[in-house]
């Protein structure tokens, strides 16, 4: 008895040294996230001169890869509107904040998932154009800077502006090969965190807090908890990246989306196809909550704020009083916690943090003034010049009340032609604004660019934008509550064609009612006060 | 020395001070709820409401059983006698101290405006309210049973109609309970179910 017991303490003890010298044959102990270690592969030793030459020594194997990324407006940055016709994307259209890319390519297209793109005889055809590490890097060294069209600093140290004092580093293009892998928050936000030029700048709902957030930033993204990136709901296929800012999907009616069904008919990026029609399961008043959602789109409740992670966006942007020197020079004018709030060379900025959005009724369509477009100033439609006009209406059946960023502005226009402009901002020559400060040469430039007529007289005119919010969706217990919108002046004032009680009223039944009451107190106080006279005197 | 009879039984009276109850706090919340203040906060406004609601529906569903097979319900059919005697004696009789057009009996226990009122409402604002009241608490059902082109402004401005005319009702009944044979004498037989008369 006893001898068998020690027997089989030794055999566990030896299994226990076993299994501690594991051997290379073992599976090994933690799940790996891929079937090829990208260090093992020859063709990833390098040294590479340029980004191009690690493209190819990717297309080696993955053969495909760049003609897919090819039909994506990733690389074209441009989009055909099926349902208006308007040919968009970032190519096309102007906004106001940077304004517009095509005199600016060098410096904008450091986001472009391609080498090379400086102005327009860009070759989109050339498979090894393709910038596979912009979006693969797993190692945060891939840096892209403005003003070298989308290429990496490779070889030797520059100074970057030229002149300016400042170096950047080059990029050990075969290491960040070798630990290529999945798209993570990090790489799609490399862009998309700092659109329009910085970060948080431009959407009010991306910028670097989502790189790492906490629950109350991001429910889904939590690093601790859900820990989503970009991909989970925005599930490439092909290298098509689903979701769109030009056609997006204001209200889906599809329930819950099971994977692999209609996958291409279908948007995966939006809340119903994960949560389904009808989300609302654990909470008191769940039916009624999931009613709410034929109105009310999951956004305007459970993102109660945007720029929610510590990160400014810009609210306002008033290009009409850039040009100031101080000491002839340009200068920027900074607020408490350090954000310009003023240059000399971009005008006056309004940010703002934990910002409340604006509410609209919003049914996906969206139609831009493009370049060309005749607009009015101050007239007309009395207020600003619309970038983007959003469709929608409490009557259509294809509007839920949506929350935006409406981006605000003063940009400049052609008084003569009645047209915004496209003005060449960046760069290192005579007639960039940022460096000249002179408006007539930088739109006269830009303007050439873009093929179309300048008259020489620049005015300014008030512009708005919208920007639909969809991400930083806050845990379910900070979701807006009730009597935000169910109260006189509460967020959702401005929004007809719904009854909303505790904002809305009958106003004669109102008047009405409390007058009677009123005089129905008057008068049996009055009576009491009679009865009580008579009393006495009796 | 005043005579004294048996009006109200127990069931009555707990009907009569429970309802009260219930109709003061569906008051308060329902104005809350219609913003026109705040108190417990609107989502807490509504839960309490429909809590209340629900509460005086189960109380209804006794009441109505108990009118039923007491008989009771016939102290509210209308009648015509004495009604021009009351309104003269509400606008100087009483005054004058002139007698009570009205002797209360455990039969008729109502004066002839009484029953009018509460026929009134008995009639027309408590309809209202439960069919409006019922159809906004189901507003999320509404498509499911065919009424989907109703417009809730329409159903909340009818249930905002009945609050008031309820509210009226309230300021006008809890006044008229001191014009009895003494100014304590309905209040004392709402509570004791026995009442004084001359």
């Amino acid at each position: 008895m006893l001898r068998t017991s020690i027997g089989v303490a030794m055999a566990g003890w030896l299994a226990l040294f076993a299994s501690a010298s594991a051997l290379a044959s073992d599976p090994p102990p933690v799940k790996l996230n891929t079937t090829a270690d990208h260090t093992k592969f020859k063709e990833l030793n390098g040294p590479f001169k340029s980004g191009p030459e690690v493209t190819k020594a990717c297309l080696s194997c993955h053969t495909e890869a760049a003609r897919q990324v090819h039909r994506t407006k990733h690389w074209t940055w441009e989009f055909m509107n099926p349902e208006n016709k308007q040919r968009l994307g970032k190519k096309n259209v102007l906004n106001n904040f940077c304004i517009s890319i095509p005199s600016n390519y060098a410096a904008c297209t450091a986001c472009h998932v391609g080498y090379g793109w400086k102005d327009a005889s860009f070759d989109f055809a050339r498979e090894e154009n393709v910038d596979c590490l912009v979006c693969h890097d797993t190692t945060g060294l891939y840096q892209k800077p403005p003003g070298l069209a989308g290429n990496p600093v490779v070889g030797a140290p520059i100074e970057l502006p030229p002149g300016s004092g400042k170096m950047i580093k080059p990029v050990d293009l075969a290491k960040v090969a070798q630990k290529i892998g999945k798209t993570s928050r990090d790489t799609c936000g490399a862009c998309h965190f700092r659109g329009g030029g910085g970060d948080g700048v431009k959407h009010g709902d991306m910028d670097t807090s989502l790189a790492a957030p906490t629950a109350d930033v991001d429910v889904h993204m939590d690093a601790e908890g859900l820990d989503f990136t970009c991909g989970t709901c925005h599930k490439a296929s092909s290298h098509d990246v689903p979701g769109s800012r030009y056609t997006p999907t204001a209200l889906d009616k599809g329930g819950a989306h099971i994977r692999g069904k209609d996958e291409k008919k279908r948007n995966p990026a939006t809340c119903v196809a994960c949560h389904g029609n009808a989300p609302h399961k654990e909470a008191k008043e769940s039916a009624r909550l999931n009613h709410h959602a034929n109105k009310v789109a999951c956004q305007t409740c459970h993102i109660p704020t945007f720029a929610r992670g510590g990160v400014p966006t810009k609210m306002v942007w008033d290009w009409s009083t850039a040009g100031k020197l101080k000491d002839g020079k340009q200068f920027t004018v900074k607020d408490k916690k350090g954000h310009d709030i003023y240059a000399s060379h971009k005008g006056d900025f309004v940010i703002g943090e934990n910002v409340k959005p604006e509410y609209r009724w919003f049914n996906g369509e969206i139609t831009y003034t493009l370049l060309g477009d005749k607009i009015v100033k101050g007239q007309g439609n009395g207020g600003p010049t619309q970038i983007n006009r959003i469709g929608g209406s409490p009557t259509d059946g294809k509007s839920l009340i949506w929350p935006m960023k409406i981006m605000r502005g003063k940009q400049p226009y052609d008084p003569v032609h009645n047209t915004l402009v496209t003005p060449h901002t960046a760069g290192n020559d005579d007639t960039g604004f940022w460096k000249n400060l002179n408006w007539e040469k930088a739109i006269e430039t830009g303007m050439r660019t873009s093929g179309a007529p300048f008259s020489g007289k620049v005015d300014f005119v008030e512009t708005e934008m919208y920007w639909p919010t969809t991400h930083m969706v806050a845990p379910k217990d900070k979701a807006v509550g009730c009597a935000e919108c169910h109260m006189k002046n509460g967020r959702l004032e401005g929004i007809e064609g719904v009854y909303l009680p505790g904002r809305d009223a009958h106003p004669l039944v109102d008047k009405a009612g409390w007058i009677m009451a009123l005089l129905t107190l008057l008068g049996v106080i009055g009576h009491g006060i009679v009865r009580i006279v008579a009393a006495r005197k009796g | 020395m005043a005579e004294r009879i048996y009006i109200f039984k127990r069931f009555e009276r707990f009907w009569h001070w429970s309802q009260a109850a219930l109709i003061m706090f569906l008051l308060l919340t329902g104005f809350e709820i219609h913003g026109a203040y705040r108190v417990f906060g609107f989502e807490q406004a509504v839960g309490f409401h429909t809590l209340a609601a629900w509460t005086l529906v189960g109380l209804w569903v006794f009441a109505i059983f108990w009118h039923l097979t007491t008989g009771e319900w016939k102290q509210y059919i209308p009648t015509t006698e004495k009604v021009v005697a009351m309104l003269k004696y509400y606008l100087s009789g009483i005054f004058t101290h002139a007698p009570h057009p009205f002797r209360q009996t455990t039969l008729r226990k109502h004066n002839p405006l009484q029953r009018l009122a509460y026929l009134g409402v008995l009639l027309f604002i408590s309809p209202l309210i439960w069919i409006t009241g019922w159809l906004y608490l189901f507003y999320d059902r509404w498509a499911a049973w065919g009424l989907g082109g109703l417009d809730l402004g329409l159903v909340a401005t009818g249930h905002t109609i009945g609050a008031f005319l309820m509210l009226i009702f309230f300021i006008a009944h809890i006044y008229l309970a001191t014009a009895g044979h003494t100014p304590t004498a309905h209040l004392k037989a709402m509570i004791t179910g026995w009442e004084e008369v001359d």
